[in-house]
């Protein structure tokens, strides 16, 4: 058995898009590969479209790869096992208000894994597990009865992570499980990620495009640019000493709550918008925005190299 | 016109909607003052008024929405006397309001040029051909790329980053001498956020307009403001200097809220966050609206909705706790 939980390798996800009478392939998720170990918490960043929501659906088999293979405690995510591996892997989404069925009691939201799966024998044991979870997310047992529109965004969030932790996963897939909660409430949920790694030690998949947020909850934190992987490394070093143009401009634009770093601090503007996805730039898809573009760039992708301690960079003039 | 030192004073305002459920005094005395060219970033969370604030500016509040008492002085006249056709020219002429989300605030059947020119047409007395002139020159300002092309295009044909460029030649096109921005950069990504706020700063330099910032992102409003103020349930808690409220924040609120944020600083430690849930409007506490989430919450704090009292030279925040703190203060010396 390898070391690593969940080993990534060359994935492609394309989805078909009609323009005009012909269809051609979306490239959403273009040769990407990671490995993430057990109880680590990796970090995906990107703008929107860049593909890290199809990455997280396509490592829980929402999608079928294109190509490229997902392994799972070494073993590859097929649909043979899918009854099997879905209880090892949950999902929370981000949006608490959509994800929750309105027609379902809280206790019936939390109980469906758990029925799927068959983790219990009587409808007293249901119950109890059900009233446990909620209360390790810091839900009042009490309001098991409620629907979820009786709930603020919060506490909606808690539901959802509840329902994921249900059937003891080892590893969840966060899509932006923060972006949608008020700051206030966004450091009572980071919280609770952090404690309930430390008390199960599950694995986190941890994707959001707030930067100051996912440097603070994962190890190791990977960036991606329109399907593609552009760096990957330790949390620290990346915020540190970003080595690549995108990562470096991407820290840069960061709104920093401090008026003193703010005022000195010089943003890296990146000229114009990220191209189409449909239109990809030949190469480096990077190299329309990119300073340091040169002929090269144009040519081909350049791989994904290790520079030292695991830091991985994906160009070819840094 | 009257003489006056403010662009836009707005004192002691009071919004309410009525709702099936009652009442919800959505904004609850909110005051402050707005100096012309100047930045003043109002910061707070979902339901603490902050976006209401900007819409009764305007007067744009929904159907059931009611300004109950205040005034909203701009250049010394109040404006919540004026009828609909004085406001109808107020708005894009003297202020404008640039709203979240650039995908809903176009009109998708019309061209971008189209709606740039209704501005101006309706606004000053220029014809046809130079309105379009005029569309074509605030793109330009904007930096939008090809602007003869552009103003031919519909908005599903551009980016989101461009949508929100777009919203702001529009809203600066007839020269007003205040911009309202309501979280414009909220929908936007980080990179396209840095060059909007950008953009918005160059062009106050340019133009010379007031700005004010809504926003619950305190990294946008540290860059940005000249003054801060911060809302909670409806009222103002602080206000102040980016300096006062990031260094020296003077109410409870804002420091939780400061503890609560992941920085570059506290990475690696635990986050202290805010305990209890966001502010229910239709049931407001009878003291201070921040009291049921508050760890120092005094007995008054419960009873008595606290004044605003200085607190710095140009920093004050209404905190039951900085009265004592004067107290204990003044009965030591």
């Amino acid at each position: 058995m390898s070391e690593y939980l969940v080993e990534v390798s060359h994935l492609k996800q394309y989805f078909p898009v009609r323009n005009g009478f012909k269809t051609i392939p979306l490239k959403a998720v273009d040769d990407v590969s990671f490995n993430i170990k057990p109880g680590e918490t990796l970090g995906l960043v990107g703008e929107s479209g860049c593909g890290k929501t199809t990455v997280g659906r396509t490592l829980l088999r929402l999608y079928k790869p294109t190509s490229g293979t997902v392994k799972f405690e070494g073993e590859e995510v097929t649909d043979q096992n899918i009854h099997a591996l879905r209880k090892e892997m949950q999902m929370v989404f981000q949006d608490p208000y959509s994800s929750l069925n309105p027609r379902m009691t809280v206790e019936d939201i939390i109980g469906e894994p758990l029925d799927v799966h068959k983790l219990y024998k009587t409808k007293e044991e249901r119950r109890e597990k059900v009233l446990a979870l909620m209360e390790t997310v810091g839900l009042n047992a009490e309001h098991a009865m409620r629907y979820a529109h009786e709930f603020s965004g919060g506490q909606r969030q808690r539901i959802g992570i509840a329902r994921a932790l249900a059937v003891d996963p080892k590893f969840i897939v966060c899509d932006e499980p923060v972006s949608a909660l008020d700051v206030s409430i966004q450091a009572q949920v980071v919280n609770m990620f952090e404690d309930l790694q430390e008390q199960r030690g599950m694995a986190y998949l941890f994707i959001a495009h707030d930067l100051l947020v996912v440097q603070h909850i994962s190890d190791r934190i990977a960036v991606m640019y329109l399907g593609h992987m552009m760096e990957l490394a330790e949390s620290d070093e990346l915020m540190n000493n970003p080595i690549h143009p995108y990562t470096q401009s991407l820290l840069s634009a960061v709104p920093i709550p401090d008026p003193n770093t703010a005022r000195k601090s010089k943003r890296i503007m990146l000229e114009g918008d990220v191209p189409s996805p449909l239109n990809m730039p030949t190469g480096c898809p990077f190299r329309t925005r990119c300073r340091y573009a040169t002929e090269q760039c144009a040519q081909a992708m350049p791989e994904l190299t290790d520079r030292g301690d695991g830091h991985q960079v994906a160009c070819w003039n840094k | 016109m009257a003489d006056y030192k403010y662009i836009l004073d707005v004192q002691d305002l009071h919004t309410s909607f009525r709702t099936d459920k009652g009442k919800v005094q959505a904004v609850n005395g909110v005051t402050f003052a707005l100096e012309p060219g100047k930045t003043l970033g109002i910061v707070g969370e979902s339901g603490s008024g902050k976006s209401v604030t900007a819409y009764s500016i305007m007067q744009i509040l929904a159907e059931n929405g009611n300004i109950e008492s205040g005034k909203v002085l701009y250049k010394g006249e109040d404006i919540t006397k004026w009828n609909n056709k004085q406001m109808a020219g107020f708005r894009g002429k003297c202020c404008s309001i640039i709203f979240q989300d650039p995908m809903t605030s176009l009109n998708p059947v019309f061209t971008i040029g189209n709606q740039l020119e209704e501005a101006v047409l309706l606004h000053t007395d220029r014809n046809k051909a130079e309105a379009k002139a005029r569309a074509v020159e605030m793109l330009t300002l904007v930096g939008v790329n090809e602007p003869e092309k552009r103003v031919k295009q519909y908005p599903y044909e551009l980016s989101g980053g461009m949508r929100q460029r777009v919203m702001i030649a529009m809203a600066l096109a007839c020269e007003p001498d205040i911009l309202i921005a309501d979280e414009p950069t909220t929908a936007l990504d980080v990179t396209i956020q840095a060059q909007i706020l950008e953009l918005m700063q160059d062009l106050q330099k340019q133009l010379g307009m007031a700005i004010i910032i809504v926003t619950h992102d305190l990294g946008v409003i540290a860059s940005m403001c000249d003054e801060i103020i911060v809302m909670y349930g409806g009222r103002v808690c602080e206000r102040g200097t980016a300096d006062d409220i990031f260094y020296a924040p003077a109410h409870s609120y804002t420091r939780g809220l400061l503890r609560s944020i992941p920085t570059t600083e506290n990475n690696g430690e635990r986050l202290i966050p805010i305990g209890g849930t966001p502010i229910n409007m239709l049931n407001m506490p009878a003291g201070c609206a921040f009291c049921p989430r508050c760890d120092d919450a005094m007995k008054i704090c419960l009873t008595e909705v606290p004044e605003e009292i200085q607190v710095g030279e140009t920093h004050r925040a209404s905190c039951w706790l900085n009265v004592k703190k004067m107290y204990e203060e003044g009965s030591a010396q």
